[in-house]
């Protein structure tokens, strides 16, 4: 600011410049000086994973950019047409309009194939930011008081996503899409008792009618996307209240939080973030072909191509169906299609059973306190052990859903490929699970051991009696303080179960489970006690060395 | 550029004494595990040498304009590019012309956009760590002791815990009217009744070629080989084509009799010439692939494999039952033909199957 006027005590209304008028005429209608009182200059700490949420905030936007576009010549109906557009190898055939609409998108509209591709790629980038961010907040226990709403909103994100994303690849009615669909007729008819009505009322009757695109189509713009956009609008508001976590480090503690400002190095990094998100798919989208329709042609019920696999995010209910032996009871006149309806309670249950995880942390710990200091995820072991077996589960049955691909590819047996899905559902998370364990301990051995005994300095030095030793270096305070700053819980204790009178008292069955779960998590091969600040001292005062 | 270059009065030494505090300088004795607090700023060389800085703003100014002409090259190839010329770049092959000039240009228009303001954040704005202080979510007592009171005044002013009759019928009114809702949903689709149990197949119905669209005889269909058939009278123009032929699509292959181990499939059959439902029983697609020596198809989809040798039964994967088989004969013309309908459901299986 210029010293040489009086710009700091200027009286009249007149002299100030037109933005600070434009501002003052909406401070007086909406209060924009207080709003931005507090969030212009609002501290955001820096930390490459924290841009992982950006991502799926800027590839949800560039949808709904692009997805309104394509509504603007999309045509959502199952109405028989004849093609008669450029792309020959399909002309005269029938195909509803849905399709022939696509064609036209993709073929005669300029930028229309462009922007389709980028609305693909995007949602496929969305769903895959949304379970990396997700992996982000859980492995470093972001999820924890005061953000568990938070986890619960961006986990709905996750699974609207995926159903928005497959009543979207749905729409265009092609051969591949159909068959999806098709797919999810036959596990909707495998519903006990209200099954088939449920089936029928989807579809407007039997399968394939004339109704679905036209439902899908209101659903995936304007139902689950209106969800969606309220959910980020309140995931955003969450996280600009509670104020971003950090990790430990000099200078940041549970009480601040330390960074740089929105304004203006923010709103450079993070808007110019959106450019970069935005640019890098419309270059996907210029030379990776996706879902190209006019190869795999209108839906007809009695044609399939081989390989079919739907987008990656469903790959793993697919796998469920896949390696599911076929079961079906027959009794008193009705069916019960469990090979197909088990993948279907499945299918959610593999999904909440991420969403609980850290509402039982929670009541293991019995921890009521704030939390806004991340975890390194080995000073947690258990919860990312669960998290790491939670992955492998997921993964397994991805390979599941494109058991056909591997084995192609891979040149195995199919039959082998099933077998391996089938027995690693059980015991792949089960055998992940203590290799990351063994993993996460080993990693704070070598932490204590570095706060102890120094950092390997790569110098050796020869004794005076002929020995070679490897000279260690001390660490800085800097980094004494950040690999002691995590907290360690103590498994909680039932407590004396007989009161001073010799009163026997009841403990609750929730009580044992609790205390016997903090055992799990925090007992003695749970964690390696960090060091303390005795044995620091004696280590390094000289005679204790070893 | 070297350090050397840095004019002298620029150079770090004086600013670390501006902050008066190093790492070391605040070492707890007693503690060396404490938080020695925010470590002091390190200087970039654009805060120090404003030639650099003078560089950085060139860099961000440079993408920024690369991002015009980008705009201007996207707006050029979409006036000039033809709708449908395609190019070879190397690797893709060949590819729509349009679209890649579309793409490409796009993509460098907003990613020069972003590289400039993300290039601009680093170097040239200020990179002070500034800390911020956290205040509890939760409320002081005092406001939640207000909140509390000013609530038991609103729920005594508004008397619903009083007066019952007004609570009770008000929950019955709020707890019935969703049942509208419900009730406007009954019309999405008709009733299941019997509709799953048939299809278009009756007794004479002559086998059609999906291919050919001609009826079929017994001599034109040749062992190894797998033809897909309708019923007569069925087309694609009609307008409900698509939901009969999803339940009334064929297969039909030509076994040796004396390979057929089911006794009723070689009883249903004509010369060796079996027709079962193309749709899957697992969850309904279409089944194309065949596999003549061992007389298996597999569902493309999720691998079910049934063997047509012997009653279509599931041999691996995931579908519940055998294909539905369909008794064929010949008529006196020649022609192969349905000797009835499906004797239980086709496709995938439902509750009231049965």
């Amino acid at each position: 600011m210029s010293t040489t006027t009086t710009s700091d005590s200027r009286p009249s209304r007149e002299k100030a410049p037109a933005g600070e008028k434009v501002a003052d005429w909406a401070d007086g209608r909406l209060g924009i000086y207080s709003l931005a009182k507090s969030n212009m200059r609002k501290i955001f700490p820096d930390h490459w994973s924290f841009m992982l949420g950006e991502i799926c905030l800027y590839s949800f936007i560039i949808i709904i950019l692009t997805g309104v576009y394509l509504t603007l010549f999309f045509h959502p109906s199952m109405n028989e047409v004849t093609y008669h557009g450029s792309y020959v190898p399909l002309q005269g055939q029938l195909m509803s309009e849905a399709f022939n609409s696509t064609m036209h998108i993709s073929f005669e509209v300029r930028g229309g194939l462009l922007v389709r591709q980028i609305h693909h790629w995007a949602a496929l980038i969305f769903l895959a930011g949304m379970f990396v961010h997700m992996m982000r907040v859980f492995f470093t226990g972001a999820f924890r008081k005061p953000r568990e709403v938070n986890w619960l909103f961006g986990f709905l994100l996750f699974v609207l996503g995926m159903f928005t994303g497959f009543t979207g690849y749905s729409l265009p009615d092609d051969l591949l899409s159909g068959t999806g669909v098709r797919f999810m007729e036959g596990a909707v008819l495998s519903v006990p008792v209200v099954g088939t009505y449920l089936a029928f009322f989807l579809f407007g009757g039997q399968f394939p009618g004339g109704d679905f695109v036209a439902r899908f189509y209101s659903v995936h713009i304007l139902l689950l996307p209106g969800i969606m956009l309220g959910l980020v609008v309140g995931h955003l508001i969450l996280v600009f209240y509670h104020k971003h976590t950090q990790f430990a480090g000099p200078g940041k503690t549970n009480n601040n939080v330390v960074g740089m400002p929105l304004l203006p190095v923010y709103m450079a990094k993070a808007g110019g973030f959106f450019f970069l998100v935005f640019g890098v798919i419309a270059a996907i989208a210029a030379i990776a072909s996706i879902n190209p329709i006019w190869s795999m042609g209108p839906y007809r019920p009695d044609m399939v191509s081989t390989g079919a696999q739907p987008d990656w995010y469903m790959g793993f209910s697919e796998g469920l169906i896949r390696v599911m032996p076929g079961w079906e009871i027959n009794l008193w006149g009705h069916t019960l299609v469990l090979g197909v309806f088990i993948p279907l309670v499945i299918f959610p249950l593999v999904l909440v059973a991420i969403a609980v995880y850290p509402f039982i942390e929670s009541w293991v710990t019995g921890d009521k306190r704030e939390h806004h200091i991340l975890d390194r995820p080995r000073n947690v072991p258990t919860r990312t052990a669960f998290g790491a077996a939670w992955i492998s589960w997921y993964f397994v049955l991805l390979v599941g859903g494109g058991n056909d691909i591997w084995a192609t590819h891979f040149h195995l047996s199919i039959n082998s490929i099933t077998w391996f899905v089938r027995i690693g559902f059980f015991v792949v998370p089960v055998i992940v699970f203590v290799i990351t364990k063994r993993v996460c301990l080993g990693l704070q051995r070598r932490d204590k051991d570095k706060v102890l005994h120094g950092r390997e300095s790569g110098i050796i030095k020869r004794l005076p009696h002929g020995e070679f030793i490897e000279v260690h270096e001390p660490l800085s305070q800097e980094a004494l303080h950040t690999l002691t700053a995590h907290e360690q819980y103590q498994p909680a204790e039932i407590g004396a179960t007989v009161d001073e009178n010799g009163v026997e008292r009841k403990v609750k069955g929730s009580e044992r489970l609790r205390s016997k779960l903090s055992e799990g998590f925090y007992g003695e091969d749970s964690q390696i006690p960090k060091p303390t600040v005795e044995e620091y001292k004696e280590i390094t005062s000289g005679h204790g060395h070893h | 550029m070297s350090s050397q270059d840095i004019p002298e009065e620029n150079l770090p030494a004086e600013q670390v004494d501006e902050h008066g505090h190093g790492a070391v300088a605040l070492a707890d004795e007693t503690n060396p595990f404490a938080d020695p607090g925010l470590p002091p700023h390190e200087h970039r060389i654009q805060d120090i040498d404003e030639r650099a800085a003078k560089r950085s703003e060139r860099v961000v100014a440079m993408l920024f304009t690369l991002s015009m002409l980008a705009t201007v090259g996207f707006i050029a190839s979409y006036v000039a590019i033809p709708r449908d010329k395609s190019i070879f770049v190397f690797p893709l092959g060949h590819i729509s012309a349009l679209n890649f000039a579309l793409g490409m240009t796009l993509g460098v228009a907003l990613f020069a956009i972003g590289a400039g303001a993300v290039h601009w954040a680093r170097t040239l704005m200020s990179d002070v760590e500034i800390a911020d202080q956290r205040h509890p979510i939760e409320a002081e007592p005092e406001v939640k002791a207000k909140v509390l009171a000013d609530f038991k005044e609103g729920a005594k002013e508004s008397a619903l815990g009083r007066r019952k009759l007004i609570r009770n019928t008000m929950f019955g009114a709020l707890a019935l009217f969703p049942l509208s809702g419900v009730m406007l949903l009954r019309d999405l689709g008709p009733l299941p009744g019997t509709k799953l149990r048939h299809t278009l197949w009756s007794k004479g119905k002559l086998l059609v070629n999906m291919n050919t669209n001609e009826p079929l005889r017994a001599s034109d269909v040749a062992v190894g080989s797998l033809t897909f058939a309708k019923p007569e009278g069925l087309e694609e123009h009609d307008e409900d084509f698509q939901l009969q032929i999803a339940k009334a699509a064929l297969m039909i292959v030509r076994l040796q009799p004396e390979n057929i181990k089911d006794k009723r499939e070689l009883a249903w059959s004509h010369e060796g010439i079996v027709a079962y439902s193309k749709i899957c029983t697992h969850v309904g697609c279409p089944i194309s692939l065949y596999e003549q020596q061992t007389h298996h198809v597999l569902c493309p989809c999720h691998q079910s494999t049934f063997d047509l040798s012997d009653g279509a039964r599931v041999i691996f994967g995931p579908a519940g039952h055998a294909l539905p088989q369909l008794r064929i004969g010949v008529n006196e013309q020649g022609y192969l033909e349905a000797l009835g309908d499906f004797e239980e459901p086709v496709g995938p299986a439902f509750w009231e199957r049965g």
